[in-house]
């Protein structure tokens, strides 16, 4: 299949669209003499970067451009050459060994400088390493923002106040000096009120995964639904209204009684409805996509979905508290919540969602997501009595990405449920 | 008498009781009496005896323990502390503990939190999050808070309050503990024939499953001993041992090095023990005087955040020119994400000073020694032949 003959919709042009808009600001901020901010994905700040009007450059989003056109593997090979281990993180890696070879951005011209690091590390210790190392690069100012675990299942309001204490007391200061702009809690509240526009469209969407037929894909298709909402655009209009298109398309879908689009246009059959735990694997997404849809398989929920936010359980940027807002916001996202309350999600996800079954796609470097996941899964086929299955690949590394395994397990899990419903047909018993 | 063998036999018997027969005992003499384990890299041990309870360090499950369990929750690229520890766990090992923390140091351990909430749900277990920030008024105020939260926690597990007064008498034991083993330290530095790394990791390990008033007798009796009898000097060179903070590797290993012409004469084994760098005030606030230490006063290590990027890995510069060590051994468990990631940057240091090093993997139960005492044997003769005099 040539990129041509990929079917695309009008929400994904728009993105894309975006997308390449944020990196040709990006790739042309030094001459323009705006500032750049670099910060992670899941607890961004990115309404409040805003106010100081600060881009922002995503290193999570930079190696996943890289995965997907297949340049990844190539980077981390030369930040191993570098003296990076083979055992960690491949994003870090990724991101290392593109600077290394130029720190070109997918327009072909070479990504800023930042202005400043801004450390927020919820969810994954890794993070805060990353940045030690990145800093050693830039030698720019730092900002660390440390956003507590969720160890006890519960945001505590010690918990909260600590990070407000530091957005007031060193994060904002930091923005102010670093950018020259003074901080105006009233364009704040602007922005938190236009995520929350765009946060009810998402919730909208994905909760559409409920319907028989689903009209969505909530893991590859949902990979792109989040794409605005979790990077650089929360907050502003163009999120608004790629919500409001992405919510249109799909209540189209649903009244044509259609299911997903998938790169080979709309998904005609589905036989599996499955709830997904852990990030895709980018380098081979496509690949990875086609083995569910060609089988029928559509994923309803999925927890990467949250990584960067669970609005789906009632969280709102409100700007009425904004900074409580944004503490909340960091503290909730999915990966920072604990195993038992992941577990929860899942559960609730499997049952609301009626899916047939858990696939855990476990990512060798993402020990945040992954240390845990086998205990998870058979927590879960405990307490529903579906079936759970186990793939593992990695996030940007070819390496470690086996088709032939991927596909083997695929198939026998997909046997398995049918196995399941025969014997539910007999006996009349279901999970 | 308390000879250097014996007091080393009975730290060995202790090593390798994976039925934690000392920390039994303990808790056996009384009835009532609890235990709290921990892992690496830092608890205020003060609270939990302050409490009544015993503190027992668990560092994994070392070579001698076969894991089946352990290996059914985790993949093969995750380390082996947290399977092996569940091992010890799900085998009743440790049956007798009521209450269990652990630490920010990483995402593996973070998630065994979670793991070992769902799996032993009469368990007391409690993430023990640590500030990232040593601001008073920011970092200091949350550390506090979370610290009135365990000791409000441990209070309720052991069904007694902690006093002041009982908080600084467990303040004082442990700034005894401290500087007894920052006293065996030293002398090693100073010389290290005399005190062999493999026995002092002996020594300070037995400070896991013992209670801090029976450690200390035995660091005041086991320096004596060292002192008493002389050992003969080797030309070996001294280095420091790098990334052994959390998994801990087999004892082989340790002597692996020693035997390849090294001697140890800084390492980063059970930090607990070395945390807080300076006495621990006993006037006033004891609890805020913990919180103080912790801000202001204790170790560097890759799981804490460097707010200065110049000072980034100099802890590790200083600790070589502090001990007149001649290079450093960077030794990192398997998949170890805290050190791995930490290792290019402090080479990067090393390299601007010019002190050499090298590095390898290892896993608890690492069972082939050749290699390291290989590589271990060639960088001690390279120091010895090309380093500057």
């Amino acid at each position: 299949m040539t990129a041509a003959d990929i079917v695309k919709e009008p929400s994904m042009l728009k993105q894309k669209e975006m997308i390449a808009h944020n990196y040709d600001l990006l790739t042309s901020a030094e001459a323009r003499g705006q500032k750049v901010a670099s910060t992670f994905v899941p607890g961004n700040l990115n309404e409040l970067i805003r106010c100081f009007g600060l881009l922002n450059n995503l290193p999570e989003i930079n190696a996943i451009q890289n995965g997907m056109r297949q340049l990844s593997g190539d980077y981390i090979l030369e930040a191993e050459k570098r003296g990076h281990s083979e055992d960690v993180c491949t994003y870090v890696k990724a991101d290392l060994g593109m600077m290394a070879k130029g720190n070109l951005a997918p327009n072909g011209k070479p990504l800023p400088k930042p202005d400043v690091l801004l450390l927020s590390y919820t969810g994954c210790f890794t993070f805060m390493k990353w940045f030690e190392l990145v800093r050693e690069q830039y030698q720019c100012p730092t900002i660390m923002l440390q956003v507590p675990y969720q160890g006890d299942g519960q945001i505590t309001q010690n918990m909260r106040d600590y990070i407000v204490k530091q957005l007031k007391e060193e994060v904002i200061p930091t923005l102010e000096k670093v950018s020259g702009v003074k901080f105006d809690i009233d364009r704040l509240r602007e922005h938190l009120a236009a995520s929350a526009k765009a946060e009810d469209d998402l919730v909208w969407v994905l909760e559409t995964g409920k319907l028989k037929p689903s009209p969505i894909d909530a893991y590859f298709g949902g990979v792109y639904y989040i794409g605005p909402i979790f990077t650089a655009f929360r907050g502003t209009q163009d999120a608004i209204d790629y919500y409001r298109l992405l919510r249109q398309e799909i209540e189209a879908r649903i009244a044509a009684g259609l299911g997903p689009i998938t790169p080979e246009g709309t998904m005609a059959k589905q036989k599996y409805r499955l709830v997904v735990e852990g990030p895709p694997n980018w380098t081979s997404f496509r690949e990875l996509w086609k083995m569910f849809y060609d089988e029928g398989a559509v994923v309803v929920a999925s927890t990467y979905t949250k990584v960067g936010g669970t609005y789906d359980l009632g969280f709102r940027h409100d700007p009425n508290h904004p900074l409580e807002s944004l503490a909340d916001y960091c503290l909730g996202c999915y990966t920072n919540r604990n195993l038992p309350q992941r577990v929860d999600l899942l559960q609730k996800y499997l049952t609301e969602y009626e899916a047939d079954g858990l696939l855990i796609n476990s990512i060798k470097s993402c020990n945040s997501f992954s240390a845990g996941q086998l205990m998870m899964m058979r927590t879960l086929e405990r307490r529903t009595g579906k079936p759970g299955a186990f793939i593992e690949t990695d996030l940007v590394d070819p390496r470690y990405f086996s088709a032939a395994n991927v596909k083997n397990r695929l198939e026998s899990y997909f046997q398995m449920i049918d196995q399941k419903r025969k014997v539910a047909a007999t006996t009349g018993v279901h999970a | 008498m308390n000879t250097r063998q014996t007091l080393v036999e009975r730290c060995s018997a202790l090593f390798e009781d994976l039925s934690f027969g000392a920390s039994r005992a303990w808790k056996d003499a009384q009835p009532g009496r609890k235990v709290v384990a921990y892992m690496p890299v830092y608890v205020p041990r003060e609270l939990i005896h302050a409490a009544g309870m015993l503190p027992l360090g668990i560092l994994g499950a070392g070579e001698s323990l076969e894991v089946i369990h352990g290996d059914a929750y985790y993949q093969s690229y995750i380390c082996r502390i947290p399977r092996s520890t569940l091992e010890l766990g799900i085998t009743g090992r440790l049956d007798f503990v009521e209450g269990f923390l652990f630490p920010s140091i990483c995402d593996v351990i973070r998630n065994l939190s979670g793991i070992w909430k769902l799996q032993f749900p009469d368990v007391y277990v409690r993430y023990f999050d640590v500030p990232q920030n040593y601001v008073d008024g920011i970092g200091g105020s949350y550390y506090r808070r979370e610290l009135e939260e365990l000791k409000e926690g441990l209070e309720h597990l052991a069904g007694r309050l902690i006093t002041p007064e009982a908080l600084r008498a467990s303040i004082t034991l442990y700034n005894e503990n401290r500087r007894l083993i920052a006293g065996l330290y030293a002398l090693r530095t100073e010389r290290p024939w005399q005190v062999p790394s493999s026995e002092l990791y002996l020594v300070v390990r037995a400070g896991m499953v013992l209670p801090v008033e029976d450690h200390n007798q035995l660091l005041k009796d086991y320096h004596a001993a060292a002192v008493e009898e002389e050992l003969p000097i080797r030309d070996k060179s001294r280095i420091v041992l790098s990334g052994v903070f959390c998994e801990q590797p087999p004892l082989s290993l340790i002597k692996a090095i020693e035997m390849a012409g090294c001697y140890i004469v800084d390492d980063d084994f059970m930090l607990i023990t070395r945390w807080l760098l300076q006495d621990v005030p006993l006037d006033g606030d004891p609890l805020q005087n913990l919180v103080d230490a912790f801000l202001h006063h204790s170790a560097e290590t890759s799981a804490k955040y460097q707010p200065e990027a110049k000072l980034k890995g100099q802890y590790l510069v200083d600790a070589v020119k502090g001990t007149k060590a001649e290079g450093v051994i960077f030794a990192a468990p398997s998949f170890c994400d805290p050190a791995l990631l930490e290792r290019p940057m402090l080479q990067t240091k090393l390299d601007a000073t010019l002190v050499p090093h090298i590095g390898f993997k290892y896993a608890e139960n690492s069972g082939q020694m050749q290699p390291v005492r290989e590589q271990a044997g060639t960088f001690a003769d390279s120091i010895k032949l090309w380093s500057n005099p």
